[in-house]
């Protein structure tokens, strides 16, 4: 019978696969749901927040001051975990300050969902 | 019938006429405040605190600020993305605009009026322009290391003797650029005057240049009258210290606060406002404050200094006594306070909040508000005052 005890094995695999996927799946949808759920007004505020704050280094079009252009392509080659870092914990060597204590990582993700989308400065590509 | 007609043309005449009569008006109590977002500016005046006349179509004003002609009767406006434009204050109509570079910071107007130079970032250096038409006079990239790299240029001011003084944030110098001869400057340079200089200012007597540097602790003093002494570091525990604390918003030194004996300076990072002697430029004493200090600015009779500060505690604005160096007011004006700026004597100071949507005038002896106007996201504010002050 090692044929059918084959067959058990691969079917015990394959169900712990899609458990797996499940799980996965399920986590990536909390995620994206904690992003989503942000409320409009903080959502509003943020939107301020990128373009009168962080637009006082990185210009309110986001084109670049002091500090570098946020424009989706200028971003386009930098990975989101690079971004969010720099975001979060600020960039030494630099006056770009780090923003943990201030802003959680869902409003993170938010905005750099937004810088990479291009409606930041309401110029979608 | 034929009556008739004459009654018209008369009428016509009339109102022809009217239309014509302009009052006279000088320019003295007049001023500007930009409002960032949209691309626009509020002319306004400061007798009776009214808005006069709006002006469209400036671009991105994101960090704009202005300068006067000598007349006070044309302010020019550089705007972030390179813009410079001459508004004509009387007539509320752009005089001449052009867009002289991709990213500007900042503006001076020379000792004579005749020249407006532009401090840029993108291509790094400064241009300056005939202050009638615009035309370009003079372009000078700030090159440094092995001449292919160009510095962002900060700190732009003017000095007495036709003279431009600027700071290079990425390569740690500072330029005099003298137009005293002709119009090709001779350019003097002070290489490793420290690291990383983010803004600059100049004395009111136009003798003293200093630069805050944020890569390290310490600011650049420039003597103008001993150039050849060349550039001191001074205050060199003035900075972010060991610990390197994150700065939510760069602090602006153009207003810094000189009093008869004292400067006042903004912290880097910390929530303090430093005074310094103004002979031996040691620090004297620290005023803890609200925030971080952004804008630190004197009464023009030097009795106050009022503060507004960074990011996320910028609805607050302090006023400190100059004798007694502590705080006597706290003033709530609104979120984000961006800038203010007094009446040429004093009286009144005018405060931005640009989430608020508003400009508040304050009496600076009660600290009463005396009025509000909406603005759309108001920030720096300019009187024509202005004109007549070095380095302003």
């Amino acid at each position: 019978m090692p044929d059918q005890q084959g067959q058990y094995k691969a079917t015990f695999v394959r169900s712990l696969l899609y458990v797996g996927l499940l799980l996965l799946s399920q986590a990536v949808y909390a995620i994206q749901a904690t992003s989503t759920e942000l409320p409009q007004q903080r959502r509003a505020e943020l939107h301020n927040l990128l373009l009168q704050d962080c637009g006082s280094c990185h210009g309110m079009t986001l084109k670049g001051g002091l500090g570098p252009a946020l424009t989706p392509d200028a971003l386009a080659d930098k990975p989101r975990e690079f971004i969010e870092h720099t975001i979060r914990e600020g960039r030494s060597g630099t006056p770009m300050p780090p923003w943990k204590n201030i802003l959680t990582r869902d409003e993170i993700h938010w905005l750099v969902d937004t810088l990479y989308s291009g409606i930041a400065t309401g110029t979608t590509p | 019938m034929k009556k008739s007609i004459y009654a018209l043309y008369a009428i016509l005449l009339l109102v022809f006429l009217s239309g014509c009569q302009t009052t006279l008006r000088g320019t003295g109590d007049m001023g500007v405040v930009i409002e960032r977002a949209t691309g626009s500016v509020q002319i306004i005046e400061t007798t009776r605190q009214t808005k006069l006349n709006q002006v469209d179509g400036l671009g991105d004003l994101s960090h704009a600020s202005i300068v006067f002609s000598r007349d006070e009767r044309f302010a020019y406006v550089f705007g972030r993305d390179g813009g410079l434009s001459k508004i004509d204050l009387l007539t509320a109509k752009i005089d001449k605009r052009i867009i002289q570079s991709g990213n500007s910071i900042g503006g001076a107007i020379s000792q004579d009026g005749r020249l407006v130079a532009v401090s840029n970032y993108t291509p790094g250096g400064v241009k300056v322009f005939d202050a009638e038409t615009l035309e370009l006079v003079a372009d000078i990239p700030a090159t440094y290391g092995d001449g292919k790299q160009q510095s962002k240029v900060v700190g732009l001011v003017d000095a007495p003797g036709q003279k431009f003084v600027f700071s290079l944030y990425d390569a740690g110098e500072i330029w005099i650029a003298d137009f005293s001869q002709v119009d090709t400057p001779e350019i003097t340079r002070f290489r490793d005057v420290g690291k990383q200089p983010y803004d600059g200012l100049i004395s009111p007597d136009g003798r003293f240049y200093i630069a805050g540097l944020f890569g390290e602790d310490g600011l650049a003093l420039l003597d103008l009258w001993h150039q050849q002494e060349g550039v001191k570091v001074i205050l060199s525990d003035y900075g972010r210290g060991s610990e390197k604390m994150p700065v939510y918003k760069m602090p602006h030194l153009e207003g810094w606060a000189m009093t008869e004996d004292y400067a006042f300076l903004p912290a880097v990072g910390r929530y303090e406002v430093l005074v310094v002697d103004r002979r031996s430029w040691k620090q004297v004493a620290s005023i803890a404050v609200h925030g971080q200090p952004v804008f630190v600015m004197a009464r023009p009779d030097g009795r106050q200094v009022w503060v507004n500060f960074a990011f996320p505690r910028n609805d607050t604005v302090q006023v400190i006594d100059t004798e007694k160096l502590n705080i006597i007011e706290t003033l709530k004006p609104g979120k984000a306070v961006l800038h203010m700026e007094f009446t040429p004597r004093g009286e009144h100071v005018w405060i931005s909040a640009r989430d608020a949507g508003k400009v508040t005038v304050f009496d600076t002896e009660t600290f009463k508000a005396i009025t509000t106007l909406p603005m759309a996201k108001p920030s720096g504010i300019f009187f024509t005052s202005r004109a007549h002050r070095t380095g302003l």
